[in-house]
């Protein structure tokens, strides 16, 4: 019986997750754009991340607890939450000074 | 070049301190330093080759290539760590006392030689692929301020193996009595630690679910960027923000690394030097 439970539980974590939003954010001239974005809190949500710079970067969040690297002209997919209710700064670790973002869960 | 040693500074201190804690944790193993240096070696090559390997690697499994890469070699490593433990459990005393090296003792030996090779080399690997990226970032931006951008590279180098040599000296100096409980007790923490980060990577890779992230802040109290709290990231784990399942990584592999060593250390044993403690 607990097995069941355990195999339906899986079953219904596989169709909430085909079913996520991905939110784009664009690095370019070493800055995030947009530099704030929304997300549902207590949701596991997908980033886009599209580096159009020529630059590798790290995407770099102690917030999230994620990091990834992304070299120039590419991009990569970042899984974040559930998050609760708050906001999460996140930067391009090797442009930190101009490289800065926010994720806010609402 | 103060941002750019920073950033240096961090990783190559992840990797120092590990090192300098295997180094001298296996002090009675023959030849450990230059199984260490191997590693550190076959490490930077590696760390090059999979700097170089960066998009292709991110590309695999559905664009988590990255994550699973990182968390493989993190689990490699704390495997390889409580072999360590678990082995130094029952044999360690024999090393100290330069007993005979019998049939298996030889085996365990070279065993365990290619394990200080593995874990230095993989440490290094990590650490390394990352900082290469970063500095040949810089080496070939058309920033002005090449030069003392790599120069502060250069000086985050030295520092992370200031501090990791200090380390290694300093737990050198511990009184035999407790040395042998001491090292295993890092090395136990320092396996519980990877064991959190490879959650951390499994989480994002989106394979595991976090269980409650975070679990706890302490970010303010002890930011994980402050020099504390770098040190003990790299020692213990410390996390200011870590996911429910990562504390679950860390205590599992404690507690299963500590009942292994108990269970070696408490099985009868043939054939042994009996040694005055």
């Amino acid at each position: 019986m607990k097995f069941l439970t355990f195999i339906l539980f899986c079953f219904l974590s596989a169709q909430s997750f085909a079913a996520e939003t991905v939110y784009t954010i664009l690095l370019q001239n070493h800055r995030f754009n947009p530099a704030n974005t929304t997300v549902p809190a207590g949701k596991k949500v997908k980033l886009l991340v599209i580096n159009k710079d020529a630059s590798i970067d790290e995407f770099h969040s102690d917030d999230l607890g994620v990091e990834k690297i992304i070299s120039g002209n590419s991009k990569a997919i970042i899984n974040i939450g559930p998050l609760k209710a708050g906001r999460y700064s996140f930067m391009g670790e090797f442009n930190a000074k101009t490289a800065q973002g926010v994720i806010i869960a609402k | 070049m103060f941002g750019t040693a920073v950033i240096v500074f961090r990783e190559v201190l992840e990797a120092a301190l590990i090192i300098g804690i295997v180094a001298a944790a296996t002090r009675d193993v023959p030849n450990n330093h230059r199984w260490i240096s191997a590693g550190v070696i076959l490490g930077l090559l590696g760390s090059m080759i999979v700097a170089g390997f960066t998009d292709k690697i991110s590309e695999l499994a559905s664009g988590m290539g990255q994550e699973l890469f990182n968390a493989l070699i993190l689990i490699t490593a704390v495997f390889m760590l409580a072999w360590h433990n678990i082995w130094m459990a029952s044999h360690g005393k024999e090393l100290a006392a330069n007993a005979r090296n019998v049939g298996k003792a030889i085996k365990d030996g070279v065993k365990e030689c290619s394990i200080l090779l593995t874990v230095v080399g993989f440490a290094v690997l990590r650490e390394g692929s990352e900082t290469v990226l970063f500095l040949y970032g810089i080496a070939t931006s058309d920033q002005v301020k090449v030069f003392s951008m790599l120069l502060g590279g250069a000086i985050g180098v030295v520092a992370g193996v200031a501090v990791g040599y200090t380390l290694y000296k300093g737990l050198l100096r511990i009184p035999m009595r407790w040395f042998f409980s001491a090292t295993s007790i890092l090395v136990l923490l320092l396996a519980a630690g990877m064991a959190s980060q490879a959650a951390g990577y499994l989480i994002q890779a989106d394979l595991i679910p976090s269980l409650a992230s975070p679990l706890w802040d302490t970010s303010e109290a002890l930011p994980e960027k402050s020099v504390l709290g770098m040190l003990l990231h790299s020692l213990v784990g410390y996390d200011a923000r870590p996911a429910g399942m990562q504390l679950v990584f860390y205590v599992v592999t404690l507690v299963i690394i500590s009942i292994g060593m108990k269970l070696t250390n408490n099985q009868p044993k043939k054939n042994k030097l009996q040694v005055a403690a």
